[in-house]
């Protein structure tokens, strides 16, 4: 059944029900349609730390200097540095001294969100156009300027939610909610 | 209080002049009173109105990081020094955004429901209009509001420059349960991932009690369609949690086991220690207020009675009681309050003061009903990182000078 014919189905429900009595016991309005899980699959492009729904493809930092000289360097810097855009590389170390410097080297907890966010929003002008082998290939490219894993270390599904970052244990949840002080 | 006496001054003519008028009647060379306006046929109307040309220059302060490479990320905040009441017009309420302002067509956009549930779905937005709906006053603020706070020196803009990442409008739409339980929530399922249709594709993920409680799926704002910089056609709303979370160009809610741990949960809104850790998933708006008149930047005109005006909030519920001080703190007077009955809104508060031409330290400060205190400024920053720059609602200083001229100071 289409959208619309349900609505004024339910248009024709709704008008009966006034007619009759307000009725605190109607059925909640069902306007949503069925979704196939190949349509799902082309808009679900959030990435958990497990890595679920990496997909197929690999890059290696190697590879993925030709895409960040092409597509990152002009906002983050030659090596990730920053500027105008934020640091990407660099102060591991630093986050308890008078002077943190927060990258995804440093900060980040997880290499899964560096894929999940490159590919829904970098670059900044035209993003969900990297193609996934490109888009493993610049994490790596992030990840080696950083120190983490090697220049030609292979990034796919299975390695990358296997990166330990250096700041994987530097967070405290505060859900469900803790006494402030 | 000039224009107190100006119109005393008029009255007093007014009043001997009709005296004058009983006994002789006008002087016919004498042209009756008014104004240019009052002497020609006014303006038609208008099919979607705008404020007199004489408010324009109130508007939203920008706060561009990127500058002209990215001129629609970052924040235009409200500008709450010329604001009053408790609701934010809907062309100055203030803007989050990471990669600008999306230009949806309604025909076009859908959201999905998927994940941990029984029956994944689509919707569009014409089905969305027709879920049986709630009207909520609710305030938005963003956890970074506040973080021009806490540069080294302290900034002499207007209020609104620093605190104006907070609004607080109307909002009309649908309780997300309903959306939710269609699809039918697997037990699994304890956390959604909420995501933007935004170029960013902003996503957050948000604890499944919040979504089946209080959140709201938003069309109306101020009893029109939202606007396309807060959200249209739909935004999620999560009244009294971090702005952030109230992701706005809604096109998908995936239920899952465990948090995603996006990019904006980690390596921002997170609330970073001395000691290196952050804290993570400080969903809740801080107990908070400021005093938006007089505030920073402004002038005193004369001595004799202000009053001192401004706003108040908390994420946990309702404002209990607001506090002023004119003295840095020493001393601490209760302001009257509207609207402390309405949870997670704004409350406006007033306070009678005479300003008798010495210097004053103005300062407001808020309870909220689970009695959580607005904390003072070095409470707060000792707390945190040096860098630290989200959920910093701690009480702010307005000096007032002998000149009359109000400064924002650290104290």
């Amino acid at each position: 059944m289409s959208t619309r014919s349900r609505i004024a189905i339910g248009t024709v429900l709704t008008l009966v029900a006034c007619a009759t009595a307000q009725r605190a016991d109607q059925p909640a309005p069902r306007y949503g349609e069925p979704v196939s899980a190949a349509e799902l699959a082309r808009w679900d492009i959030s990435i958990p730390p497990g890595g679920a729904g990496l997909p197929a493809g690999s890059g290696t930092a190697r590879e993925g200097l030709k895409v960040y000289e092409q597509h990152c360097l002009a906002c983050h810097g030659a090596k990730g540095v920053g500027k105008p855009a934020d640091a990407l590389a660099g102060g591991i170390g630093s986050l308890a001294t008078k002077t943190p410097l927060r990258t995804v080297g440093s900060y980040w907890p997880y290499s899964t969100t560096l894929f999940d966010y490159v590919r829904r929003a970098m670059p900044l002008n035209n993003p969900l156009s990297l193609s996934d082998a490109d888009v493993y290939a610049v994490s790596a490219y992030v990840l080696f300027l950083n120190g983490i894993i090697a220049e030609d270390t292979v990034m796919n599904a299975q390695t990358l939610p296997q990166v330990k970052m250096p700041n994987r244990e530097g967070f405290i949840s505060d859900w469900p909610p803790r006494p402030r002080n | 209080m000039k224009d107190r006496r100006l119109f005393l001054r008029r009255s007093a003519a007014v009043v001997s002049g009709a005296v004058a008028a009983a006994l002789v009647g006008r002087a016919s060379a004498e042209p009756l009173a008014g104004e240019p306006w009052e002497r020609v046929y006014g303006a038609g109307f208008t099919r979607y109105g705008q404020p007199s040309r004489f408010e324009q220059p109130v508007g939203r302060h920008f706060g561009q990081p990127y500058g002209e490479l990215a001129p629609g990320s970052g924040a235009a905040l409200s500008p709450i020094e010329a604001l009053e009441g408790i609701i934010t017009p809907n062309p100055v309420h203030f803007i989050r955004s990471h990669s600008g302002t999306p230009d949806i067509d309604p025909k076009a956009h859908r959201l999905y429901i998927h994940g941990l549930v029984d029956r994944p779905l689509r919707f569009s937005v014409d089905a969305l209009l027709h879920y049986p709906r709630i009207t909520r006053t609710y305030f938005l603020e963003c956890s970074g509001n506040s973080s021009r706070a806490l540069t080294p020196q302290p900034a002499q803009v207007p209020a609104g420059a620093m605190h104006g990442n907070i609004s607080c409008a109307e909002w009309t739409g649908f309780p997300l349960r309903m959306l939710l339980e269609e699809a039918g929530v697997r037990p699994q399922a304890k956390w959604i991932l909420a995501e933007g249709a935004d170029s960013a594709h902003m996503s957050r993920s948000v604890p499944l009690e919040k979504a089946l409680d209080d959140a709201v799926i938003a069309l109306y704002q101020n009893g029109e369609r939202l606007r396309p910089e807060q959200g249209y056609p739909l935004r999620l709303l999560l009244p009294g949690w971090e702005g952030n979370m109230s992701v706005k160009w809604l096109r998908r809610i995936k239920l899952t086991d465990e948090p995603t741990h996006t990019k904006d949960e980690t390596s921002k809104y997170t609330d970073a220690l001395p000691d290196g850790r952050a804290l993570q998933f400080t969903f809740e708006m801080g107990v908070k207020s400021v005093i938006t008149r007089p505030s920073s930047t402004m002038q005193l005109a004369e001595r004799g009675f202000q009053e001192i005006s401004g706003i108040a909030w908390s994420g946990a519920g309702r404002v209990r009681r607001v506090e002023v001080s004119t003295d840095g703190g020493k001393t601490w007077a209760e302001a009257a309050l509207t609207g402390a009955e309405r949870p997670r809104a704004l409350v406006r508060f007033r306070y009678p003061w005479q300003w008798n031409g010495g210097t004053a330290l103005l300062q407001s400060r808020a309870i909220d009903e689970k009695g959580n205190v607005q904390p003072v400024r070095r409470d707060w920053v000792a707390r945190y990182a040096p860098d630290a720059r989200f959920h910093n609602n701690s009480i702010v200083s307005w000096a007032v000078e002998t000149d009359g001229r109000v400064k924002h100071v650290y104290a």
